[in-house]
């Protein structure tokens, strides 16, 4: 069994609540005492019929307000797979609690309401899953039932979004006709769309390959932690602790430590206290080298055949997540994995339009939830990759340098 | 390179493996919060994983009502020993008598909520930076919203609405003096995996996990060992049945559930098919309002 992360982008107009009560309800990963107490909250709400959203809505402020503000993480599993739902809220003023969803997830659902077909918050989800370079898009074109369950709406909408598609450079798209609210399409087909001849939506996220999200090809590896017991008996031990964030890394390989540019080789490795001949990623492991080195938390050990790329400058694509505004001269602290190292916004270059990836040139400077282009000098340098080629080494954090809060998101272009 | 797979519970242990050297990476001061449950219990093995052969970079620390089940002390202390790691414990009582506080009444007087009073104290005393527990999402539904490094203010306190945006696998640990950071490494599993996880990995538990005969009261619905902590009134009538536990928590707010499981097997075979949720049928603490778990994290609590 496997393990499928993935977000849901949408508001609760557009049913994504009811979708995911669906999928947890219908999957039996809700539970008679949590049911019996959404049902008691409806009746305080003077609602005639069971809210689903209250089940995803965790905090006392959402379920007052009747929206959702942060992401929620949900749990389901099938006999086939293991779920986690970013349920992720869909409104402008929250783009970046959508971006935090987007980072982790495999696979995206994009639900459109079939009466309003492709709309101007489609087009920013499916953007903001572009931009985090989540591979797999699901366009969800519920409600089907207040059309009719109608072909040709639901093929005008197919049409109308591959160019959005196309225009993101989304590859791997999915169209799905379905009623989250009267379960068509969701667990089993609908017999109301028989002109419809994919899979249901559950059977889809079963079936799914989501290999292609962990990259098996260039071997990074961040060191968190070094192993050294100093004992008597483990006297030379001296294991580097990390997880494997891509690739694969054998004994005898040889690697190179970044960013000294250091070169050694595999002596041996060790997956949770057993010797084993190779590992791959995502597993954690604690890796020996044959010299003796100066390596600590935050370097980088590469697959020597597959290198990185090392710089002190870098473009990026930053959402801003802070209420203070990013000005051009501003120094951050800068998070890639391990590693933090000081850094200076040098310019902003534009602010890309979420809406319609529109670039505005040169802004003075970017507000809470804006995107944007810049260029970020850093202290030392950083062996990185392209996040858009590599997401496990090209995604970094900006870190105030008073308040300690994350306020960046970096896309490493 | 279809060799080159995960099973989920290779992944889940992976990912936390992770957040636990973050934590020793990132931390100058950090303590495992280790109840007896069968969270804590797995967080140990999951140290064991991410550490050894080095020594914890962290102390266990137990926070004691002093309500505990006898049966999760021995372990504790047996658990400790065998793994020669430094264990501290703080308790409850003693914070009740050094600042006078007063003790809540009534049938099933719970120390729970006084917990937190100790907890803080004991970060105090020890400074530390982190704090690392075995609170899972799925459990609750303030829970679902809390991040895997969650920053509490000088007074313990959780903002959720002030949350960092945790991106990626990157974990922001950095705080001022005061502050300190609750880490969750098991975030992301479910009981069912934690019970999955617990079988494959042949993981030893207390022995109230299992079936077992035991005094118990029924109290809406729920039952309630007999012991020195809870008030029996005149119409309670004193049951033996065969229950296990499904949470280890005090004696005062944990309920048993009827059961014959006397081995991992049985008892996964039990979760699947039950219908109630693990906090719904075994915690009594939960029932007093729909938002209790977000007001007790507000103020300090796990």
């Amino acid at each position: 069994m496997d393990l499928l992360r993935f977000i849901t982008a949408g508001s609760v107009d557009d049913g994504k609540s009811t979708l995911i009560g669906r999928l947890l309800y219908d999957s039996k990963s809700i539970m008679i005492d949590q049911l019996e107490a959404i049902e008691r909250q409806s009746k305080n709400k003077e609602e005639g019929e069971i809210d689903l959203a209250l089940l995803t809505d965790g905090l006392r402020a959402e379920r007052e307000q009747g929206i959702t503000i942060d992401v929620a993480y949900k749990y389901f599993s099938t006999p086939k797979r293991k779920f986690i739902i970013a349920d992720a809220p869909g409104h402008i003023q929250y783009t970046r609690n959508m971006v935090t969803g987007a980072s982790n997830a495999d696979l995206a659902i994009i639900l459109i309401d079939a009466r309003n077909g492709v709309a101007e918050q489609t087009r920013r989800h499916s953007i903001i899953a572009s931009l985090l370079n989540i591979r797999h898009v699901v366009v969800a074109i519920n409600k089907m039932d207040l059309v009719n369950f109608s072909q040709d709406v639901y093929n005008n909408i197919v049409i109308d979004y591959a160019k959005v598609a196309q225009s993101l450079g989304l590859k791997q798209v999915t169209y799905i006709p379905l009623s989250a609210l009267q379960g068509d399409n969701i667990v089993e087909k609908s017999d109301k769309m028989s002109w419809y001849e994919g899979p249901s939506l559950l059977n889809y996220l079963e079936e799914v390959e989501i290999q292609d999200t962990i990259d098996l090809t260039n071997g990074r590896f961040p060191v968190q932690y070094v192993i050294r017991p100093q004992t008597d008996d483990l006297h030379d031990y001296r294991g580097y602790a990390g997880k494997i964030i891509s690739g694969v890394y054998k004994v005898g390989d040889t690697v190179t430590v970044q960013p000294a540019g250091i070169q050694s080789r595999i002596k041996a490795i060790e997956v949770a206290g057993k010797e084993v001949e190779e590992a791959f990623a995502p597993q954690s492991i604690v890796l020996h080298l044959a010299d003796n080195i100066d390596i600590s938390r935050g370097d980088v050990i590469v697959n020597a055949a597959q290198p990185v790329k090392t710089a002190q400058e870098l473009e990026v694509l930053v959402c801003w997540m802070d209420n203070k505004p990013l000005v051009p001269g501003n120094k951050y602290l800068l998070q890639i994995n391990s590693r933090v190292v000081r850094s200076v916004v040098r310019n902003i270059e534009y602010k890309l339009d979420v809406n319609t990836l529109e670039r505005n040139e040169a802004p003075a400077q970017a507000l809470l939830n804006d995107v944007i282009k810049a260029t970020i000098k850093t202290a030392s340098p950083i062996p990185y990759d392209s996040y858009q080629e590599l997401r496990a080494n090209g995604g970094a954090i900006l870190i105030d340098e008073t308040s300690h809060v994350t306020v960046g998101a970096c896309m490493i272009q | 390179m279809s060799a080159y797979r995960l099973d989920y519970l290779d992944q889940l242990e992976s990912e936390a493996i992770h957040i636990f050297r973050e934590v020793a990476g990132q931390f100058e001061r950090p303590a495992l919060l280790f109840s007896g449950g069968k969270d804590s219990i797995t967080l140990v093995h999951l140290a064991l994983k991410a550490f050894r052969p080095g020594k914890f970079p962290f102390p266990l620390v137990h926070i004691d009502t002093g309500h505990n089940f006898q049966e999760a002390l021995d372990y504790r202390d047996a658990l400790a020993a065998t793994l020669g790691e430094k264990l501290i414990v703080r308790h409850v009582g003693d914070t009740i008598k050094a600042k006078q506080l007063t003790e809540p009444k009534g049938k099933f007087a719970s120390r729970n909520a006084l917990q937190t009073f100790t907890l803080l104290d004991t970060i105090e005393e020890f400074k530390f930076d982190a704090c690392i527990g075995g609170a899972r999402r799925d459990e609750e539904k303030a829970r679902a919203k809390e991040r895997i490094f969650s920053v509490r203010d000088e007074f313990g306190q959780w903002d959720p609405k002030l949350q960092r945006p945790e991106l990626w696998n990157t974990y922001n640990g950095k705080i001022h003096k005061g502050e300190n950071v609750r880490v969750f490494p098991i975030s992301n599993w479910t009981e069912l995996d934690v019970w999955n996880y617990i079988r494959r990995e042949k993981i030893g538990l207390p022995s109230i996990y299992f079936s077992h005969d035991r005094e118990v009261i029924e109290h809406q619905g729920q039952l309630v060992a007999v012991s020195e902590f809870i008030q029996l009134e005149s119409t309670d009538r004193v049951l033996t049945r065969k229950v296990r536990y499904r949470t280890v928590g005090d004696m005062t707010c944990t309920a048993a559930v009827e059961s014959t499981a006397t081995n991992i097997d049985d008892i996964i075979t039990e979760i699947i098919a039950t219908k109630t949720s693990e906090r719904g049928e075994t915690r009594i603490d939960d029932r007093v309002s729909e938002a209790a778990m977000e007001d007790r994290k507000k103020n300090g609590y796990f």
